[in-house]
């Protein structure tokens, strides 16, 4: 055939991927609308202090103005200790998205890789991994955080290091299942038989066809942990008072449900509608990484 | 002329789906006598389950519609059946038998049950009743009585499709419909499943619709064969006649592609192509971006039946009343 | 490079053994043959034979048990494993599913290269899109689906896609397991005529496992019938369509539904079905099938023997 290299490399470019992704994420208008919500949230987070003085309106108790009702000047209103709401719930964003963010790409990382040589592997390996991950099942999240807290102080990294090993097992079973169905399948077989090793085998071929509970388990993840870091955060194992966390700010406002319920509608409404936002983004993003779906 | 266990005439059926309208049946006419075989032959997505499924009214639906013509089973018109009376004809004057006897069981039920249970429905008899006619059935297909104990997986696959044979034969249906029964069976079991098919039509003068690929099976077990193209038939007759007189060119080519037993050093002649887009089938002829003869009326009009005889007819603008006879007859 | 009259694939006593709940199962017992070089040998059997098993083991995708496999010369079974991926560019695979044995995620370019480059024998990326281009246009696949996925194409265009990956290597020896299987008569004549044109103008060896008789028949030139993990005929072609010897090669001969109205022949229906090869009882395994089996037969396994030039028999009858 008369085909050169650049004649052929012009008329087949392949789109690099991640445009490839965005274009077809920008059709999902669900996923967009969650990616948008969630760039405007980091924004707000990251210039949290340009917009909210830390010390004076986030920490400072002024009692005089506790408990106002949302109004032009507090616009969530003022909690028991007359602290803007609107400023701690911006301020709180960048504890709670930093926490349960990097908690959970540690896990998924960590409990990925376990997963994905546990289910690849097998044998005695998986065994040993598989067994390890169910002890640390059985613990129950709350005390394991205990233990760490009490061995190493409660601080942030702690809560962090604490939620991570959380949620190791989970990713890591979720992982090493997919990894068993996709493994049986005969091109990982087509794959070995062309001379692909291992790692190739493994990042190429099985971990590209698990994304699909992998995504939806990494936004999922996301909320459970915006929720456990509140309860942590209440029994003092996690993020220290005056410090605002949405967790925190859900879990104090709890009191006064009855005449001031503004104070846990509105953390409450920022936990669900940016989990809302994670999860349409995942499903949007899983679809859009599929090309069976295009 | 003899009573007709079934038949359909120009049913149309499409699967409106959202990448578009699949025309699986494109007015399909067939017909069988009491006690008689009709083979179903096609390619994958040629029509052929959907027509058997039309028959039991078991057409998924959404996205499949009946649009038009007309089922009658024993003369009645199944399409006016409530769906309770439908129910009643299902298993009792039609039963069906699938391609795969590892999805049809239940993995839970004892074998026994299983046949028992469709004998309950069908026959009003009480459980011990039911359970000893069971037993009888898988007799009569092979299996000792006393594994009516035993669960599906405690059965090879032959001996699976021989359960479902007798779940679908428990009430001495007037008709058959198999799909593929013997497709995922090993030739040696597929040889023992058929005879036993064969003897069991014959003892009950059951009529079958016998849906396959593999014009070898037809020619073990049918009487008459309907070759389906594109949701239509293109070509029907006695075994003889479309076996050794083949006219149609899909025919031929579904022919010229098999290896032949006899004479290996012919070299296959492939049909070229693939079979239409069923969204968007040719407007004339469904066959002529494959057809050799292809001619110019083939890409606009859609071919009229020709009979060469009583029983034998082709849908080909190949032929006319007066040339259709002409071929020599051939030894295949 | 070996002596080129040698055969190019030499199995000795090959065994397949795996460890199952309920007992050992012996999927490939003892199982010793040739393939000379250019020619195709059939392996057929029903389900659970061992014949699949035999092909990956050839290739070390299931690890053998024990036994010897010669390729040109040379012990594959002694090579370590970057030596073994090395040997792999001269022995390849073509899968039975077209759907199962693409990964999705992969379009049809990627996947023929995918060897190309794991095995760096194009590392220019224009280099080997032109030779990407070539490989397509051999195996029929047109030029416009370079960036297609599997799933937007029909099962024979899949086993194309199938069939290039495994020659995009150049091998010699390609391990075909129900090549056709999954296909219909139609797609099925066209993929079977262009394996055989390129078995003609690239000189390669085929391993032609199917259960399909006819299909062997027209395709092999030697054919070897397996049951239960044993090798119990092996014969040219012709000869064993002509003259068949073991009572289960006449059986599954016979058992072949034929699309012919003037089919003569006499089926020979064989009682019960096939035994699981879990723990196998002495002696022939086909015994509790077989219309002919004598107290022998129960407790002596017969050996593969040569009864005439070529023609290998494993069974007491003919001795």
């Amino acid at each position: 055939m008369g085909n050169t290299s650049s004649d052929l490399s012009k008329k087949y470019k392949k789109v690099s991927p991640v445009r490839e992704v965005m274009s077809l994420l920008v059709r999902n208008k669900a996923a967009m609308a969650g990616l948008i919500f969630l760039i405007l949230l980091v924004g707000v987070s990251l210039s949290a202090d340009l917009l909210f003085d830390y010390e004076s309106q986030v920490v400072e108790q002024n009692i005089s103005e506790r408990l106002q009702w949302p109004s032009a000047e507090h616009l969530f209103g003022t909690d028991e200790y007359g602290r803007d709401l609107l400023a701690r719930v911006v301020h709180g964003s960048r504890l709670s998205l930093s926490v349960s963010f990097v908690s959970v790409l540690a896990s998924l990382i960590i409990g990925g890789i376990l997963g994905a040589v546990s289910g690849y592997y097998g044998g005695l390996l998986d065994e040993i991994i598989m067994r390890i991950t169910d002890i640390f099942l059985a613990i129950p999240m709350t005390l394991l955080a205990m233990v760490i807290v009490a061995a190493l102080g409660a601080s942030t990294t702690n809560l962090i290091i604490s939620l991570s090993l959380s949620a190791v097992p989970t990713f890591a079973r979720i992982v090493r299942s997919s990894v068993l169905t996709v493994r049986e399948v005969e091109y990982i077989e087509a794959a070995g038989a062309i001379g692909a090793k291992d790692g190739t085998i493994i990042f190429s071929h099985i971990l590209p066809n698990c994304i699909g509970p992998i995504i939806v388990q990494t936004t999922l993840r996301v909320a459970a942990m915006i929720s456990n870091t509140a309860g942590l955060s209440f029994l003092g194992l996690g993020v220290q008072a005056p410090a605002p966390e949405w967790g925190a700010l859900l879990s104090a406002g709890r009191n006064y449900i009855r005449d001031y319920s503004y104070l846990t509608f509105i953390p409450g409404l920022a936990i669900m509608l940016t989990i809302l936002a994670l999860n349409l983004l995942g499903d949007g993003l899983r679809d859009a990484l599929d090309p069976r779906l295009k | 002329m003899a009573e007709k266990t079934i038949e359909i005439k120009d049913l149309v059926v499409e699967y409106r789906t959202r990448s578009g309208v699949v025309q699986a049946l494109n007015g399909l006419s067939l017909s069988i006598e009491k006690g008689k075989t009709l083979g179903l032959v096609g390619e994958t997505g040629a029509g052929k389950t959907t027509a058997g499924l039309a028959v039991l009214g078991l057409i998924p639906s959404p996205p499949g519609v009946i649009v038009s013509g007309e089922i009658l089973l024993n003369g009645k018109d199944l399409r006016a059946l409530t769906d309770k009376e439908m129910d009643q004809i299902r298993g009792d004057a039609v039963a069906m038998i699938f391609q795969d006897p590892m999805t049809s069981l239940n993995p839970v039920m004892t074998v026994g049950d299983q046949i028992a249970e469709a004998i309950k429905i069908h026959e009003g008899l009480n459980h011990g009743d039911a359970l000893k006619k069971a037993e009888e059935m898988l007799e009569m297909v092979g299996i000792p009585r006393e594994r009516a104990k035993e669960y599906p997986h405690q059965f090879s696959g032959g001996m699976k499709q021989r359960v479902v044979i007798a779940i679908a034969l428990s009430c001495t249906p007037g008709l058959l419909i198999a799909d593929e029964p013997t497709t995922a069976l090993d030739v040696t079991i597929q040889a023992q499943v058929l005879e036993m098919m064969k003897g069991l039509k014959e003892k009950y003068e059951m009529s079958m619709l016998m849906i396959t690929h593999d014009l070898g099976i037809v020619a073990e077990i049918c009487d008459e064969v309907s070759v389906v193209y594109a949701g239509r038939v293109v070509e029907h007759g006695t075994l003889a006649d479309v076996f050794d007189n083949t006219r149609h060119p899909y025919t031929e080519g579904l022919f010229n592609s098999l290896p032949n037993i006899e004479n290996q050093a012919e070299k296959l002649k492939p049909i070229r192509g693939l079979m239409p887009d069923p969204t968007d089938l040719p407007l004339g002829c469904p066959f002529y971006p494959r057809c050799d003869h292809a001619m110019e009326i083939c890409r606009t009009k859609k071919p009229p039946k020709v009979y060469r005889n009583e029983t034998h007819f082709v849908e080909c603008h190949l032929y006319n009343e007066q040339n259709i006879g002409d071929k020599e007859e051939k030894w295949r | 490079m070996s002596n080129s009259s040698s055969p190019l694939l030499e199995v000795k006593n090959l065994k397949k053994y795996f460890k199952t709940p309920k007992g050992m199962l012996h999927a490939v017992d003892d199982v010793s043959f040739t393939i000379d070089r250019g020619r195709t040998l059939g392996v057929v059997g029903e389900s659970g034979c061992g014949k699949s098993t035999t092909g990956r083991a050839i290739l070390r995708i299931v690890e053998p048990t024990e036994g010897e496999i010669l390729f040109d010369g040379e012990d594959i079974r002694s090579l370590g494993k970057d030596q073994m991926r090395r040997m792999r560019t001269r022995m390849q695979i073509i899968f039975q599913d077209p759907f199962s044995s693409l990964n999705p995620r992969k379009t049809v370019s990627e996947t023929i290269a995918e060897p190309l480059k794991l095995n760096g024998i194009i590392t220019d990326k224009g280099k080997r899109m032109e030779r990407v281009a070539e490989i397509m246009e051999i195996v029929g696949l047109a030029e416009r689906l370079y960036n297609a996925y599997p799933h937007e194409l029909d099962g024979g265009r899949r086993q194309r896609i199938g069939i290039a990956r495994a020659l995009a290597l150049n091998p010699q020896f390609i391990v075909c397991d129900e090549p056709v299987s999954a296909l219909d008569v139609s797609i099925q004549a066209q993929i079977l005529n262009l394996m055989d044109e390129l078995q003609e103008k690239m000189g390669l060896t085929y391993m032609f496992i199917t259960h399909d008789l006819s299909v062997v028949h027209y395709f092999a030139d030697d054919i070897a019938v397996m049951y239960l993990g044993r090798l119990i005929e092996k014969a040219p072609a012709k000869e064993l369509f002509r003259n068949p010897v073991h009572p289960y090669t006449q059986a599954l001969l016979s058992a072949i539904p034929v699309p012919s109205i003037h089919n003569q022949r006499k089926r020979i229906l064989l009682k019960g079905e096939i035994t699981s090869p879990v723990d196998p009882k002495p002696g022939c395994r086909f015994a509790s099938r077989c219309p002919y089996a004598s107290s022998r037969c129960h407790s002596e396994e017969p050996q593969l023997k040569e009864i005439a030039p070529g023609h290998f028999n494993a069974c007491f009858l003919n001795e």
